[in-house]
């Protein structure tokens, strides 16, 4: 079989597990690929991986490529950007997928550089469509879509003259379809050709941080924004968070402001969560916020200003000072629960 | 000895305090009524350069950046922050470049320089936040990168070797690396210094002289008036000599299509007035569909 023009997704790994993104964008992959009428394929660079990357195939992967060897167990860049250039030159996909972290914003710039060819970073969906200029037109282009300008507005890129097309898509805004055990996979090995200047850094350590707020498996997020006002108010906020067993969430610019440490911070720069019940105290809702908790369940606006465009998004809306509706808030809740 | 350090900066509109006069009636952002600020992390990146300079002696801090002539401001304030020299790369033909083709102009730039030990770079820019023009320079300059750096631990000028902590999801890395290299860098570790008021005032009077002659309505004639003053370069597409092909929109594989503000969708909402009785109506009905336990 050859995986040529298929919608390809680069799987990232750690210890030799993949990536949590990396899955879902295999299922957008998938997606993406019917509507194209062709095949998915994911190149998975590591060593030792074939056990793992049996299981990411049940995802809905039709060619896997194993590129694997001792010396790419942990990513670098430099030999990870050669081994997959060298891959998408060979399978010729049409499209590249990777997820937006630390490691696919490392290597697909890399990628595109070296193969001269678009990107578009973070993208929060991706559609297929036709494109037209002037006396050209294409068919069956990606629309590659993300905030820009801090998130005030909303771009399409599109790359139709370069193939593959290439995106890095969020982590969490794609969703994860059901695994089917008897997919049928291809499995094809990448002789990975390296020599010892290809490895010009070395990973002397890797230090896990213990995780103190665990907003993505989070069922009730109360958040805060800058309307919060005071690093003293938002007490206020982790108060009822405590009271209802919720993680606290903020704004970029409440962290920005210093209230809380970024490690809350929902949004395009922070984490996607989709809670059960998100609770926006003093957060106006700018489009790059919204991106990160608008497929909330429900979603409670808590602020001062009746036009604050959170309100457009909320289910309940409450307009008042914070620090009468959060103490309201709490004596209701004990009362019942 | 010392080390040659590039730092690779940019002027961006200060989205991060974006008011209600920054958006146009139709819902797209006027860049014009916002004001120019030195992009956040690219002052980490520099930060992170001069403090090299002040351990290693005999090193050389240039700062480069792209952009129209406006920006030469965030050259002025690399200078006052401890720059030794500054280059704007401006021209016509580099209008319209995405990440690839302004990665390929910031290569051709640093080639100019000569030889470099290590290029810096804040991590993303707070216009478009795609992080990517650092490692496609990196790639264009045939080099190794190491992105969203917080500190440099240790440079050991002998082995041409350094030791940095870069930030991953949950934690850290510490990656030792070969130069010559290219580092992006977070805001989390260093705090950038305040611009010297000496230097200010000795730079002051000579950028004030060289951009009245050079930043007129022509654009830019050529570097000769600057040549005298030589720690500001202008440098067009011939000075860095850049293929005008892969410049500008003619370099850049990606397009625009369509720009929108963000239109929500609007919903039924549920007003819950400000009061004791009606939170609780709220709360209660919120305990009895399940949504809190």
């Amino acid at each position: 079989m050859s995986a040529k023009k298929s919608v390809m997704v680069f799987i990232q790994q750690t210890d030799g597990k993949a990536a949590d993104v990396s899955l879902e964008l295999v299922c957008k992959a998938r997606e993406l690929a019917k509507r194209l009428g062709v095949k998915t394929s994911a190149a998975f660079i590591g060593s030792d991986l074939k056990e793992e990357a049996a299981k990411v195939a049940t995802y809905g992967v039709d060619e896997m490529i194993l590129a694997d060897h001792e010396g790419l167990k942990e990513y670098t860049p430099v030999p990870y950007a050669k081994v997959m250039s060298e891959i998408i030159r060979k399978h010729e996909p049409q499209i590249v997928l990777y997820g937006a972290t630390t490691t696919g914003r490392d290597l697909a710039p890399r990628i595109a550089s070296v193969l001269k060819v678009g990107l578009t970073a973070d993208c929060t969906d991706l559609q297929i469509g036709d494109h037209e200029v002037k006396d050209k037109s294409y068919k069956d282009i990606l629309f590659q879509i993300r905030p820009a300008f801090g998130g005030n507005i909303i771009a399409t890129i599109v790359s139709p003259e370069k193939l593959p097309q290439m995106a890095t898509v969020r982590e969490g805004v794609m969703r994860l379809t059901a695994r089917d055990p008897a997919y049928k996979t291809v499995f094809t090995d990448f002789p990975a050709d390296l020599k010892a200047e290809d490895f010009p850094s070395e990973i002397i350590e890797r230090v896990r941080e213990e995780k103190r707020v665990n907003l993505k498996g989070a069922q009730v997020i109360v958040s805060g924004g800058i309307g919060v006002g005071t690093k003293e108010n938002f007490d206020l906020i982790v108060k009822l968070a405590h009271v209802l067993g919720a993680e606290v969430g903020a704004s970029r610019a409440a962290v920005d402001a210093g209230f809380v440490a970024k490690d809350h911070q929902v949004g395009q720069t922070g984490t996607t969560v989709r809670p059960k019940l998100y609770i926006a105290c003093g957060i106006s809702g700018s489009i790059q916020h919204r991106a990160g908790m608008a497929e909330s369940s429900r979603i409670i606006a808590i602020n001062n200003d009746p036009d604050a465009p959170i309100f457009q998004i909320a289910h309940y809306g409450i307009v008042g000072d914070l620090k009468e509706v959060i103490p309201r808030f709490i004596k209701a809740y004990k009362e019942k629960a | 000895m010392g080390l040659n350090l590039v730092v690779l900066v940019k002027q961006v509109p200060d989205t991060q305090n974006i008011t209600g006069n920054a958006m146009k009636e139709d819902g797209t952002v006027n860049r014009a009524a916002l004001p120019a600020v030195f992009n956040p992390e690219d002052l980490y990146a520099l930060e992170a350069a001069l403090r090299i300079k002040d351990t290693i002696p005999g090193s050389k801090v240039s700062v480069v950046t792209m952009g129209p002539p406006p920006a030469v401001q965030v050259l002025k304030e690399s200078l006052y922050r401890g720059a030794d020299f500054v280059a704007l790369v401006s021209d016509r033909r580099f209008a319209g470049a995405d990440t690839l083709a302004t990665s390929y102009a910031l290569k051709c730039a640093v080639e100019k320089m000569g030889h470099y030990d290590i290029v810096f770079c804040g991590r993303q820019a707070i216009d478009g936040d795609t992080a990517q023009v650092g490692p496609q320079t990196a790639e264009k300059l045939g080099i190794d990168q190491i992105t969203c750096v917080s500190v440099i631990e240790k440079v050991d000028e002998e082995k041409r070797e350094l030791l940095v902590r870069r930030s991953i999801e949950g934690g850290f890395e510490m990656v030792k690396a070969k130069l010559p290299l290219l580092l992006t860098f977070t805001d989390e570790a260093y705090h950038p210094r305040p611009p010297s008021a000496i230097r200010m005032l000795s730079y002051k009077n000579v950028m004030a002289e060289s951009t009245s002659q050079a930043f007129d309505e022509s654009y830019m004639e050529s570097e000769s008036v600057l040549k005298r003053k030589n720690n500001l370069q202008l440098w067009d597409i011939e000075a860095i000599k850049a293929d005008p092909e892969q410049c500008g929109l003619s370099g850049s594989p990606t397009k625009v299509k369509k720009i929108e503000s963000v239109v929500l969708v609007s919903q039924e909402i549920k007003m819950v007035e400000n009061t004791e009785e009606a939170v609780a109506k709220m709360v209660h009905e919120l305990i009895a569909d399940h949504t809190l336990g």
